[in-house]
């Protein structure tokens, strides 16, 4: 069977994001970018599939500029055999992403799509819901566990309560949460390696799908900052603080 | 035209963070229908049809709706939204499980973890883990939306009077299945709506410490909540975990011990009205949040402060 797997590259987790003055967008030049954390959750999921004699091939797929291969390179790096850059600009809405990464799998044949369960960029939480939806696909979105038997994935998923498990038939969509597995380093003869793999460009119009959208940004701006607080010098101050100046404990 | 929300809820009760969505809805137009899809969930449409300002609760109740698979519930939603201008949930696992797919079928953008309503076509969200705030205005037929329940006053539960009206329509998936649940059980106030939490991180040590925060739980009311650290280090259970990939609240008081404060951590809780902070480390970045923080051993300060309350 054979596994689509998408990557993101986003602004890395460790950086400390600033906003533009003119509040048109986040400030990305000269910061460091790296593969969502998701995303490298998925890919190190596929790999273990494909370990496992479940999956034959792993594909990797990306859609943005032409600096989204440095990451279609870690994901070959890390395991993929071969990967796809859908050339678009960065920073795409959800559901335009879905319908190339949708029409993508369509033209691979995929039997399971795995995608993180959103990005930390825009932490929308969407594409892989949107991506099942296109296909009209089972989806089982926010995986802690999955395992593949008879042509169906059982997958346990993060929900508010605790843990569900739910059975979808292949093809299907899976989207991973932090608790799936730990993702693996890629090693420098790995890295090596990937730059021989096959990476395919294709553009939208390849594909025969539209991308635009109906929202715009009117304009981001830094969160409200909190006013600096006190330290306190022991349990007596901080509950008499509590109880008298905050009033939030009676 | 009128909004519709998909109700939060277990087919025994409806969760609290369907009220809060309420007021996101009140917001944008006055004629809100609330749908209520599940199985042997009469309570929750009793419950849904006395929120103040929900003018209709639509109901579906068949098996086939038990645990609201999102790829039945999302067609359910399509084949009712050209009444609707809006289509919301709240911003929990299941909202966001369904509405991205409610949004695809129907050909448009969805906008999630909205914090505020400027307007009917313009809405505020946080981005990068909350260190942003975006400001977005679609011009979508139909806006889809989920709301972040902290972002917004809960809606009163009673003084509502609204009408029903039931859904014949059955749509099953013979791809989807349910297999099983474990639901973490718990007396204390649900995380997401308690006025006050107590959360422990790594600081903690293992998971038997996290008794210790217990006491001053039962004497606040609070709910216990835990950083990712503590999660993956197995400590509590993965639905207690506050921040940018678990939950997001907004307490009253959230009481931060032996959490360094992660970007990610900060996320789940940096509006909460006051924040305190107990850590040895005094470099610890939970401080540069915290309105009052102590430096001290957990282990010393924490039982200390259960005597004090």
């Amino acid at each position: 069977m054979k596994i689509l797997v998408s990557v993101k590259r986003v602004i890395d987790y460790n950086v400390k994001v600033r906003v533009k003055s003119d509040q048109s967008a986040v400030d990305l030049t000269n910061v460091k970018m790296s593969m969502n954390p998701f995303c490298e959750i998925a890919v190190e999921e596929a790999i273990r599939l494909k370990e496992k004699g479940v999956a034959s091939e792993v594909v990797a797929v990306s859609v943005g500029s032409k600096s989204c291969q440095e990451t279609l390179r870690t994901a070959m790096a890390l395991g993929a055999d071969r990967a796809i850059q859908v050339e678009a600009e960065d920073g795409l809405d959800s559901l335009s992403v879905a319908k190339l990464i949708a029409k993508v799998a369509q033209e691979e044949a995929a039997d399971l799509v795995i995608m993180g369960k959103q990005a930390i960029d825009s932490d929308n939480n969407q594409t892989g819901q949107m991506v099942a939806a296109l296909l009209d696909y089972p989806q089982a979105t926010f995986a802690s566990e999955i395992v593949i038997e008879n042509g169906e994935a059982q997958v346990t998923r993060e929900i508010d309560g605790g843990l569900q498990t739910l059975a979808i038939t292949l093809p299907a969509v899976v989207t991973t949460d932090l608790r799936l597995n730990e993702p693996r380093f890629a090693s420098l003869p790995n890295i090596m390696k990937a730059k021989k793999k096959p990476l395919d460009v294709k553009t939208s119009a390849d594909l025969g799908v539209e991308v635009g959208s109906n929202v715009s940004i009117v304009s981001v701006t830094p969160p409200p900052q909190r006013a600096g607080g006190i330290k306190v010098g022991s349990v007596a101050e901080l509950v008499d603080k509590l109880k008298n100046e905050a009033k939030v404990v009676s | 035209m009128s909004v519709l929300i998909i109700a939060e809820h277990d087919n025994k009760s409806l969760k609290p963070a369907t009220l809060n969505t309420v007021t996101a809805a009140t917001q944008i137009d006055a004629d809100v229908h609330v749908l209520v899809v599940g199985f042997e969930c009469q309570t929750v449409v009793e419950q849904a049809s006395q929120v103040a300002g929900v003018s209709k609760v639509l109901v579906a109740d068949n098996a086939a709706y038990e645990h609201q698979l999102a790829e039945n519930v999302s067609k359910l939603v399509v084949e009712i939204a050209g009444n609707y201008g809006h289509i919301l949930a709240p911003a929990t696992t299941t909202g966001k499980n369904t509405l991205p797919r409610v949004a695809a079928l129907l050909n448009v953008a969805q906008l999630s973890d909205v914090i505020k309503v400027e307007s009917a076509d313009t809405f505020v969200r946080p981005i990068y883990a909350g260190n942003a705030i975006a400001t977005v205005k679609t011009t979508d037929p139909v806006k889809v939306l989920t709301v972040r329940a902290t972002g917004f006053d809960a809606a009163a539960s009673t003084g509502g009077s609204a009408e029903r009206q039931v859904l014949s329509q059955v749509i099953a998936s013979d791809r989807s299945r349910f297999v099983k649940e474990q639901l973490a059980e718990s007396d204390r106030p649900e995380l997401t709506a308690a006025n006050v939490i107590i959360s422990g991180g790594r600081g903690m040590g293992n998971g038997d410490n996290f008794k210790l925060l217990e006491g001053i739980a039962d004497k606040l009311g609070a709910a216990i909540g835990a950083s990712r650290a503590a999660v993956d280090a197995g400590f509590v259970p993965n639905d207690l975990q506050v921040g940018q990939t678990g939950k997001t609240v907004a307490p009253d008081l959230y009481i931060a011990v032996g959490i360094s404060g992660a970007i990610q951590h900060l996320a789940g809780m940096k509006d909460s009205k006051v924040i305190v902070a107990i850590n040895k480390d005094e470099d610890a970045p939970i401080f540069q949040v915290a309105d009052y923080g102590l430096v001290a051993d957990l282990f010393d300060a924490v039982p200390e402060l259960e005597k004090s309350l």
